[in-house]
């Protein structure tokens, strides 16, 4: 039997047509509720979906979903290799923002040429968020913290030190704008011209988070690494009864988990704003953390997960244009979220009874005929 | 983009090159408004720039069309905001505030014909209006304010986000209070650190923040934070102290009319004229680009008196106004 977690972290698969019926039940789900509190508000709910479905086609519109897509991948692979063995790294957001500070002032400095430049900015953010992130590992197999508790308030340091990174060190202030210094031109990620009619490019690290939701899959199912991280998820003393040191393997996880949340705040650093200033996005990690569930920490259902968000968050200016609030995103966010679990859940449940069924009918049918044989 | 442009450039740029017959060219004038976060009800920042909009479109029967920033924006997105309005018809397009500085250079660029206004930054472009604000100079004359009305002796400044557009309010108000009191006390504080904007926005936070400084000894707080004023403000009422608005004339707004008794003045910064004679000025064919800087001189700063709590120093603050207007006085910014 599974557990209600080991079921919303999709580490119980549905098989067959039911795996399909799922993920439809939540939009089914998400779609009602909303056109329900449009209704209530209201607005004609069919205006909002048409003012969604009119933003979506338009090629700016479409390349920044996929651009900020991209930076939410990238945050909820960080957050799922955690929840994949109970480990909830809530420090993502921390882990890549102080990164993002330290590799911008890094990269702006130029201290290397070219292409090196990028790499070093790359190698500064992923040991910045690992060491970061290790900090709640180490705490947890030595004193026994809850990562939950000890990564929350690291969140809040972090914010501390990068602001004070900026302000004391780091900033140069033009106008009303305080920021780091520009990463200089050759040492920027070029964009990738992939969708017609549009000036706007899709950022270049769409190739590393594709990259990175193989390898994610690789790790997790075909290495010895991750069948010790799921055995350890599923039962943490089963796995140390089949010889898995679970405390190195919670600070080898933490420590990955941060390294991927290194590379979240890149795509705006090495390819969007060139510095880390009061535009810099925050709460990327968050997002990621909603994303993972809803992608149930599967690799494409994530991607999915991200695409929807991200289309979400950039289509509340042609909801306003409708003259819908804008707050009508952030309620079919958490309503999606919530469907998908629900959903998710019922359609487990329905299959452990139909199996249940058919068991106890396995059982009663053959029991008759050795009867009658007899 | 070079196509969108042109959509954009169907609605009447005429007006600023055509004739000044300011009615008819009125009613076809839309107006695109892009708020930052907190948006239109935040009773401070954003709504000051939605009365000088509601009142063009009153009495200058303009179209409108408002858009709101929400938390964590980065700059594309504030560029995809100013894009859509830009391509959607609407000339002029007016930014409100300075997190727009980037994303205003570069949408304008992208559409010459359409005039836009920025509020609170430099932003520099061929069709780029900025309306630029004297904060210091308003925030001095409620720092005298705040020091002659201060029993303790002990005053206090909650500024929403640590950025160097609300240091010219810490700036003029500490120079206030130390020109009206030289050994006054003055605790600081800001709510939080960008890129966390969420300063602006959480009375929770200013709560807190000004409670600390009621309790520490403060019986006059002057806040510079934008929707988590109203924290402050809860806070002074608890403690049987004194606030001071920032913005709009808070005592005067439905939203504070709880609080009103604490509120003895409020820092004006006429977000509303600015936008008002912005908007003005296009239906008559005649704005400018380049900085538009409402000062005290201008108008563009001032204190409220609603309530009258503050009628028996009034004239020692209209002598310092009246120094500050002939230059005797110079306020520091930063």
């Amino acid at each position: 039997m599974s557990t209600f977690l080991d079921r919303l972290f999709g580490r119980v698969k549905l098989g067959g047509w039911l795996a399909v019926v799922a993920p439809l039940l939540a939009v089914v789900f998400a779609v009602l509720i909303t056109s329900g509190v449009l209704l209530v508000a209201g607005k004609p709910p069919l205006d909002a979906f048409t003012a969604l479905a009119h933003y979506v086609v338009q090629p700016s519109g479409a390349v920044l979903i996929i651009n900020f897509a991209t930076q939410y991948y990238i945050s909820a692979l960080a957050v799922a290799i955690g929840f994949r063995m109970n480990l909830f790294n809530i420090g993502v957001d921390g882990q890549y923002r102080l990164a993002a500070v330290v590799a911008a002032g890094v990269g702006g400095a130029a201290l290397l040429p070219g292409v090196l430049n990028i790499i070093l900015v790359m190698v500064v953010a992923v040991l910045v968020a690992a060491l970061w992130a290790a900090i709640a590992g180490l705490l947890k197999v030595t004193r026994g913290v809850s990562e939950v508790i000890s990564t929350i308030m690291l969140n809040a340091i972090a914010t501390g030190i990068g602001s004070w990174l900026v302000i004391r060190y780091l900033g140069v202030r033009s106008g009303n704008e305080l920021a780091t210094k520009e990463i200089p031109p050759d040492s920027r990620v070029p964009g990738l011209s992939v969708i017609p009619g549009t000036s706007a490019q899709v950022t270049g690290f769409i190739v590393l988070a594709a990259i990175f939701g193989v390898a994610y899959y690789v790790l997790l199912n075909r290495t010895r690494f991750g069948f010790d991280l799921r055995a350890t998820g599923r039962s943490e003393s089963a796995a140390v009864a089949s010889g898995v040191n679970v405390k190195r393997m919670v600070v080898t996880t933490m420590v990955l988990s941060g390294a991927i949340a290194g590379f979240a705040g890149m795509p705006e650093l090495l390819g969007g704003s060139y510095k880390y200033g009061t535009n810099f996005p925050t709460g990327l990690g968050f997002t990621g953390i909603a994303i993972a569930l809803l992608g149930r920490n599967n690799p494409v259902g994530m991607a999915i997960g991200a695409l929807v968000w991200s289309f979400l968050d950039n289509s509340k200016n042609s909801l306003q244009l409708v003259d819908i609030s804008p707050e009508i995103v952030q309620i079919m966010q958490g309503t999606i979220v919530l469907s998908v679990i629900v959903a998710y859940e019922l359609v487990h449940r329905y299959a452990q009874a139909a199996k249940q069924r058919r068991v106890s009918r396995e059982l009663a049918v053959p029991s008759q005929p050795e009867g009658a044989a007899a | 983009m070079a196509a969108a442009a042109c959509g954009g450039s169907d609605s009447p740029t005429t007006a600023s090159t055509g004739g000044a017959s300011s009615a008819p060219a009125a009613a076809s004038v839309k107006v695109g408004l892009a708020y930052d976060i907190g948006g239109r009800g935040d009773g401070s920042f954003n709504d000051a720039a939605a009365a000088g909009l509601d009142k063009a479109v009153s009495e200058l029967k303009v179209d409108k069309k408002e858009l709101e920033a929400t938390q964590g924006e980065t700059d594309a997105q504030k560029e995809e905001r100013l894009r859509l309005l830009a391509s959607g018809g609407f000339n002029p397009v007016i930014a409100v505030g300075f997190a727009y500085s980037a994303a205003v250079t570069k949408v304008a660029a992208e559409f010459p014909d359409i005039k836009f206004a920025i509020v609170d930054d430099g932003a520099k472009g061929a069709n780029i209006t900025n309306l630029l604000f004297a904060e210091e100079q308003g925030s001095f004359l409620v720092g005298v304010a705040a020091a002659l009305k201060s029993q303790k002796g002990n005053v206090g400044f909650v500024g929403g986000v640590d950025v160097p557009l609300i240091h010219k309010f810490e700036a003029g108000f500490v120079a206030g209070a130390k020109a009206a009191k030289p050994d006054i006390k003055i605790q600081k504080k800001y709510l939080t650190q960008p890129p966390d904007f969420s300063g602006f926005g959480d009375p929770a936070k200013g709560k807190t923040a000004a409670q600390g400084m009621f309790d520490a000894g403060a019986d006059v707080v002057y806040q510079a934070a934008g929707g988590s004023g109203a924290g402050v403000f809860e806070a002074a009422k608890a403690a049987g102290g004194m606030a001071i608005g920032v913005d709009s004339d808070q005592a005067a707004l439905p939203a504070y009319a709880d609080d009103k008794d604490v509120i003895i003045t409020s820092m004006l910064k006429k977000v509303d004229v600015a936008v008002f004679d912005f908007l003005k000025n296009f239906a008559a064919g005649t704005v400018k680009a380049g900085p538009a800087i409402y000062d005290l001189k201008a108008g563009g700063v001032d204190y409220s008196t609603t309530g009258g709590k503050i009628d028996d120093i009034k004239s020692k603050i209209d002598e310092y106004k009246q120094k500050i207007i002939s230059g005797e006085i110079t306020v520091p910014s930063s």
